[in-house]
């Protein structure tokens, strides 16, 4: 036995199965990155044969064939032919099928097959076959295309048994060149070797008369994503207050422990109240996600595009975009990643430039502290909570300005290139626990990066801002205005007295330019608070309910509908795009819209208000 | 036999063969695409039903698997549509 690890690559068209095999194979020894140069993810894990021979495994991005047209399919492509730049030949292509589609799938393991690598069939969801009535005569198959065959059901701890088992000999398999038309061939193999009625499934006929009913399969969706918003606000609660009492927990023991000093004010007024402000919407994101991830594994978020296309369509979007701008509405910066799974360059584009328009759960601290404050707490037409109405009303903006944006894109670039939608619609399936579980460790992992990366640092630096320098002895006023940070925001706030922004909201900006959520602790910095988040939002929401007008309230509600306020999310357009000059431009779009929809909410206001 | 139509003329519900995908444009990545998830020629296909608004985009089965297709995509495919039953 070796030491050096059997290099394995997954290939297979979209809907095999193919990440939860993945994800059964190496179960939680992944490793995520990305392709230099290109925005493709790259997938390894790694795991043992039934003998202990250790395997590295590549997850390749689905594709139908090996003629590229995306990024991703090109990456598959030049790793299965050997020549991609930076990857390892892979010693065996393990094609992944689903077993109840073989009449799509078998075309791209024949195609697979005149690559001339030693490869190995996985006939996945081999449970589902039986109880379609299909029946596929394994040896038969094997013998046929004259590679081994592995049966395995993704779903199951065993489901992986077979193929770990035939690893253990199979590496110098290589398949012959198919000869003659791909299609007959594929047609021969079948007669051969499967007997399929050609019904789909009774359940998915079923659930697709009702989910994709012009009428009804809208109304569903509405229910489901009302469902999902109710959840995210009812189910969090409890959790947020676990976090939000660790927090004033941790700030108190620094209190009591540390003597009063610079270090003290560090940790607790600025690590880990600008850290815990931001902790406590982990579970939001959390339980939102979990709702995309069962919606994706069960196959429904397809149908959600297909309903919503036409829609989409008209305001220059397409239905595919449906997926990454839902997810915008946790963070824009997973929603900007799964756009990678619109293969239209110019459809991508646009979801990426009005993602960050949704209502990111970012911005639902600075919403509810200025709602609190400044709208009353009573009911409209005798049901509604006015409050509700308001953030309800601020969803709605950000969904409509994105809409309004992305059609004024299309009608710019007098686009009348035709954009291909191609979507699969694939089976109904249980989702399964395991690949939920991996899907939200790896949503944790990116949100806890960047609140022990860009948050903590900005937090840091903005106390450092507003500490120093010291007033002199004798100073009169508060010593903020004496610090860098106090100058600062005297210095901006010209530029910024038209929409009826104050000096103190003016500093708050700067180090909310990092992240949202930041400008609520800033604000409490500002204006000369402390103790703990829950106790600082309260106070600081008197404090100015006492001293803005409720046009200046307003118009910092606007301004956060639009303005990219938000380090991370610029950062992963750049790296989405590779383009400084798209980046730029859309950072600079969107302040524009901040400042244009807070001077026309302010101006407005003042005079409603008189 | 009815007369060849393209994809998009198809009714609701009904069955058709595919004759072939014609290409819109020197290298039609759609018609390659199209080709490769299975519309080629022999093969069966339904038009099982439309998207909620202008009737688009079309739901298509091709052997089990079901595509949702634009008009100007569906369009490409060129079919002869089975008599009804």
């Amino acid at each position: 036995m070796s030491a050096a690890p059997l290099n394995l690559a997954l290939v297979g068209n979209p809907n095999c199965g193919k990440t939860a095999l993945f994800n059964r194979l190496t179960g939680a020894r992944q490793k995520v990155a990305n392709y230099p140069g290109v925005t493709v993810e790259r997938k390894e894990g790694f795991f043992e044969t039934l003998s202990g021979k250790p395997v590295r495994v590549l997850d390749l991005p689905g594709t139908y064939s090996l003629n590229a047209t995306s990024p991703d399919e090109e990456v598959t492509r030049q790793v299965c032919t050997g020549t991609h730049a930076t990857e390892q030949v892979p010693d065996v292509l393990v094609c992944v099928v689903d077993a109840t589609n073989l009449r799509l799938h078998l075309r791209f393991v024949l195609e697979l097959m005149g690559t001339g690598r030693p490869m190995i069939l996985a006939l996945n969801m081999m449970d589902q076959v039986e109880r379609r009535g299909i029946r596929i005569n394994v040896s038969a198959l094997a013998e046929q295309l004259g590679i081994p065959v592995a049966e395995t059901v993704a779903l199951k701890h065993q489901g992986v048994m077979d193929l770990r088992r035939q690893l253990d000999q199979v590496t110098a398999v290589v398949p012959a060149k198919p000869e003659g038309d791909l299609d007959q061939r594929v047609r021969d193999v079948l007669d051969r070797c499967i007997e399929q009625p050609d019904a789909l499934a009774p359940w998915d006929q079923k659930l697709d008369a009702w989910l994709l009913h012009p009428v009804l399969g809208l109304a569903s969706l509405a229910a489901i994503m009302f469902l999902m918003f109710q959840a995210v606000y009812a189910w969090a609660a409890p959790l947020m207050d676990v976090i939000d009492a660790g927090t004033v927990a941790a700030a108190e023991m620094v209190m009591t422990t540390l003597p009063d000093s610079a270090l003290r004010s560090l940790l607790a007024d600025g690590i880990i109240a600008g850290l815990g402000g931001v902790l406590i919407f982990l579970p939001q994101i959390l339980i939102l996600f979990l709702f995309i991830l069962i919606l994706e594994e069960s196959g429904y978020l397809p149908r959600a595009a297909f309903l919503l296309d036409r829609i989409m369509v008209g305001a220059g979007l397409t239905g595919r975009s449906f997926i990454p701008l839902l997810s915008s509405f946790a963070c824009a910066i997973p929603g900007i990643m799964a756009t990678r799974s619109i293969q239209d360059p110019r459809d991508r584009l646009a979801t990426i430039i009005v993602a960050p328009l949704m209502t990111c759960s970012a911005r639902l601290p600075v919403y509810t502290l200025l709602i609190g404050a400044f709208v009353p707490r009573q009911s409209v037409a005798g049901m509604f909570n006015l409050q509700g109405v308001t953030l309800f009303v601020l969803y709605v903006a950000g969904i409509l300005s994105a809409m309004g944006v992305a059609y004024v894109m299309k009608w710019l670039r007098h686009d009348k290139a035709e954009h291909s939608l191609l979507l699969e619609l694939p089976a109904y399936h249980v989702p399964s626990p395991l690949n939920v579980v991996i899907g939200l460790w790896e949503r944790a992992k990116i949100f806890l990066r960047r609140v022990g990366g860009i948050i903590l640092s900005m937090t840091v630096l903005l106390w450092f801002l507003a500490s120093f320098p010291v007033p002199p002895e004798g100073y009169v006023g508060a010593s903020v205005d004496y610090s860098f940070a106090g100058r600062i925001g005297h210095a901006i706030q010209p530029l910024f007295a038209p929409i009826g922004f104050n000096w103190e909201i003016c500093i708050a900006l700067i180090p909310g330019l990092a992240a949202r959520e930041v400008a609520v602790s800033a604000l409490a910095t500002v204006y000369a608070l402390s103790g703990s988040d829950e106790l600082v939002t309260q106070g600081l929401s008197s404090l100015i309910t006492a001293q803005w007008s409720l046009a200046t309230a307003f118009s910092l509600l606007a301004w956060y509908v639009f303005a990219p306020q938000c380090l991370s999310t610029i950062a992963v357009i750049r790296r989405e795009t590779n383009s400084w000059k798209v980046t730029l431009g859309t950072t600079v779009l969107l302040f524009t819209l901040a400042y244009l929809g807070a001077l026309l909410v302010y101006r407005l206001t003042l005079l409603a208000t008189g | 036999m009815p007369p060849e139509i393209s994809l998009d003329q198809l009714d609701r519900g009904h069955r058709a063969i595919v004759v072939r995908v014609d290409d819109h444009a020197q290298g039609d990545i759609i018609a390659g695409r199209l080709r490769s998830i299975g519309f080629v020629p022999g093969e069966q296909i339904r038009l099982q039903t439309y998207g909620p608004i202008g009737r688009e985009p079309l739901l298509v089965q091709v052997g089990t698997t079901r595509f949702a297709l634009r008009r100007a995509e569906a369009a490409r495919v060129i079919v002869q549509p089975e008599r009804a039953a």
